[in-house]
């Protein structure tokens, strides 16, 4: 009786795995290009900050319409601006850019070197190795905050970028705003 | 000659009565320079000494980096005693990386290398010269000139074209230059159309300095260089503009003058080329006109590089009165600062402390759409209609509009009636611009190193499942074997 069940069960079991198997290749839907589209705009650092699992979550809440464009903190407003192009959505970039540009920093007088966030980082823009005080790659970081997150002694911070001479630019003008 | 007409411009009032007639004097030797390794377009230079270490005057103190750059050189004899940030002549008041030099008060030079016959160096050892002398346009772009040399000399340059416009207000640092210098100018002149091999030589002088077109035309005399007057008018000394004036051709969008065979450098930069050439000295002073109504006695000084802004205020007499703006530079173009700690650069040619009555401080008030700022661009942009897209925040409006193309001369700002400030609106959206394109290539290459850390995190974990396998055969193949070996032993 146990016998009959056990090899009942394995058989319905194999042919229906059989048959997904073979609907899976066969009755195939094809995804949204534009999702792939927007995912291709996206960093690509699965970072999470967005709120969705990874890029290819945001990019295809962005395609159902149901995410803002400004969901990307370290995309920021460049990002934005490529992702309304591509929507066609008029992106009011006014109102972002509170933060500014942000990037990670260690302080390396309590960073202990247990590469954990060497091993996170989306970008590899942190170089270490164990017992040894880790250093973060200013143009490869993109202030994702994953190693912020797995830092044991919070040695490592998101910290404004300074501006330099050749990053500074005259603010927008107040004066004739009403005209 | 025949000159062509420009559209646009306006005629401020010139106000270089206040200082044309002052001999270039020397400024006295300052205790400390400061002077900042980012003096020119492109890389910062990087340091070649160290805190501590004797230079001499003329010495190598900073060396250029990569493709667009400028080398530096000591100002004067003395011990660098500091490297590290000082406040930059730049209206945002930012450090920059600056080598602090104290004076030992000799002023001794260090080896130079003299030549006696400049006109038989060959053009790219006269760039060369050029380019170890740190030289840099001194109309105030400060675009390393030996690459502005090397470029023109690839493209082929049919007519080379000397700036003497001095269209900015109050400076009269160029006019006072060719008045005093005009034959060494001269010289530098022809070493610049041999290093290029110009077919025809061009001095452009706005008709408002007739003693320095007199000295240039004699200086000139039975030489092929031809000194032209030009109308006095604001832009003239633009780089685009002056060629459109003595050529009529124009400079296409985008481009640069060696798109049409033409090469522009400042009188000033000629005279440096001169010195660096026929002295070996290197680009380590300047003349800067110090002007301005709050200034008691107003004046030309030849300043060493790094001197602080102060001591050239105090060597002018000081305030008559308090100072309601500092300007480094024209008052058009120029950059308003604060701090009077900041030092004289190479791109220096003013330093202005102008009174209340001297700057418009209007509030601002909306649009008539009267486009008289339409009628004095120079370059024939609609200001109005660009500075609507922007306030709106559509910067790529703006841009289509040609935003790029604004020389941001500020004629603009300066007709308009209800003093909306023009230039300033194009000079915060051509930041942002570029800010924007800046994070667009940032984004780009970490996509891309997000994607090689995907991929190689996914080779490794290939790799390890196909070693895993591999042991697994292995010990499989062993079992299997040692298996066999047994049954025949028991066999046997």
């Amino acid at each position: 009786m146990l016998i009959a069940a056990v090899v009942s069960l394995t058989l319905l079991g194999t042919v229906f795995g059989l048959l997904l198997g073979v609907a899976a290749r066969y009755l195939k839907v094809e995804g949204n290009p534009l999702v792939a589209e927007l995912e291709q705009l996206l960093p690509g650092s699965q970072c999470g900050q967005c709120g969705f699992p990874g890029c290819s979550g945001a990019a295809q809440a962005l395609a159902d319409g149901s995410a803002s464009l400004a969901l990307c903190p370290p995309g920021g407003r460049a990002v934005m601006q490529a992702l309304a192009n591509k929507l066609g959505i008029e992106a009011d970039l006014s109102g972002v850019e509170d933060k500014g540009p942000m990037i990670a920093e260690i302080r390396e007088e309590i960073c202990i070197g247990c590469t954990r966030c060497f091993k996170v980082c989306p970008t590899d823009a942190i170089m270490g190795a164990a017992q040894q005080i880790h250093v973060v790659f200013r143009e490869a970081c993109t202030a994702c905050g994953k190693c912020e997150a797995v830092c044991p002694t919070e040695s490592v911070k998101l910290q404004p970028i300074p501006a330099t001479l050749q990053s500074w630019y005259w603010n927008k003008p107040q004066a004739g705003e009403a005209a | 000659m025949k000159l062509f007409d420009l559209k646009g411009g306006v005629h401020p009032e010139g106000k270089k009565d206040l200082s044309a007639e002052r001999h270039i004097r020397a400024l006295p030797l300052p205790k400390k320079l400061y002077v900042p390794l980012q003096q020119h377009i492109g890389a910062p230079a990087t340091p070649v000494v160290n805190v501590g270490d004797k230079v001499l005057k003329g010495q190598l103190i900073a060396s250029a980096q990569g493709a667009v750059s400028s080398s530096i050189h000591a100002p004067t004899s003395g011990t660098i005693v500091a490297l590290g940030d000082h406040v930059a002549p730049h209206p945002s008041g930012l450090p920059v990386p600056t080598i602090t030099l104290e004076s030992d008060g000799e002023d001794r030079w260090g080896m130079t290398k003299v030549v006696d016959d400049p006109l038989a160096l060959a053009p790219e050892d006269i760039a060369a010269h050029v380019a170890a002398a740190g030289i840099v346009g001194l109309g105030g772009a400060t675009f390393p000139s030996a690459l502005k040399l090397n470029l023109s000399r690839g493209s082929g340059v049919q007519t080379l074209i000397m700036n003497g416009g001095e269209c900015e207000p109050y400076l009269t640092c160029d006019d006072r230059i060719m008045r005093e210098r005009a034959v060494e100018i001269v010289e530098g002149i022809r070493l610049i159309a041999h290093a290029v091999a110009a077919k025809e030589v061009l001095v452009g002088i706005e008709d408002n300095k007739p003693e320095a077109i007199a000295a240039m035309q004699e200086a000139a005399q039975g030489t092929a260089i031809k000194v032209v007057a030009m109308p006095s008018m604001y832009p003239m000394g633009s780089e685009k503009q002056i060629i459109q004036v003595l050529t009529g051709k124009e400079v296409p969008a985008g481009g640069r003058p060696a798109d049409i065979g033409v090469l522009v450098h400042n009188v000033a930069t000629a005279f440096a080329v001169q010195q660096a050439i026929r002295y070996g000295k290197p680009l380590i002073s300047r003349i800067v006109t110090v002007s301005g109504g709050a200034i008691l006695q107003p004046c030309n000084l030849e300043v060493l590089i790094g001197t602080p802004v102060q001591e050239l205020i105090e060597f002018s007499g000081g305030y008559r009165q308090p100072a309601a703006r500092l300007v480094l530079g024209g008052p058009m173009m120029g950059q308003q600062f604060t701090n009077t700690n900041v030092p004289v650069v190479k791109g220096t040619s003013g330093v202005l402390a102008l009174m209340a009555s001297e700057i418009g401080q209007a509030e601002a008030s909306p649009c008539i759409r009267c486009s008289t700022c339409v009628r004095a661009c120079p370059v024939g942009l609609l200001p109005l209609e660009m500075a609507a897209h922007i306030r709106t925040a559509d910067l790529a409006g703006a841009a289509a509009l040609g935003l790029k193309d604004c020389i941001a001369c500020g004629s603009c700002s300066y007709v308009c009636p209800a003093h909306i400030p023009l230039v300033h609106f194009f000079n915060y959206a051509k930041g942002d611009l570029a800010a924007q394109e800046r994070s667009k290539l940032k984004q780009e290459a970490t996509k891309k190193l997000a994607d090689a850390r995907n991929e190689r995190l996914a080779r490794i974990e290939r790799e390890r499942a196909e070693a895993a396998a591999k042991r697994k055969a292995a010990r499989e193949a062993k079992a299997a074997k040692e298996a066999a070996a047994k049954a025949a032993e028991e066999a046997a």
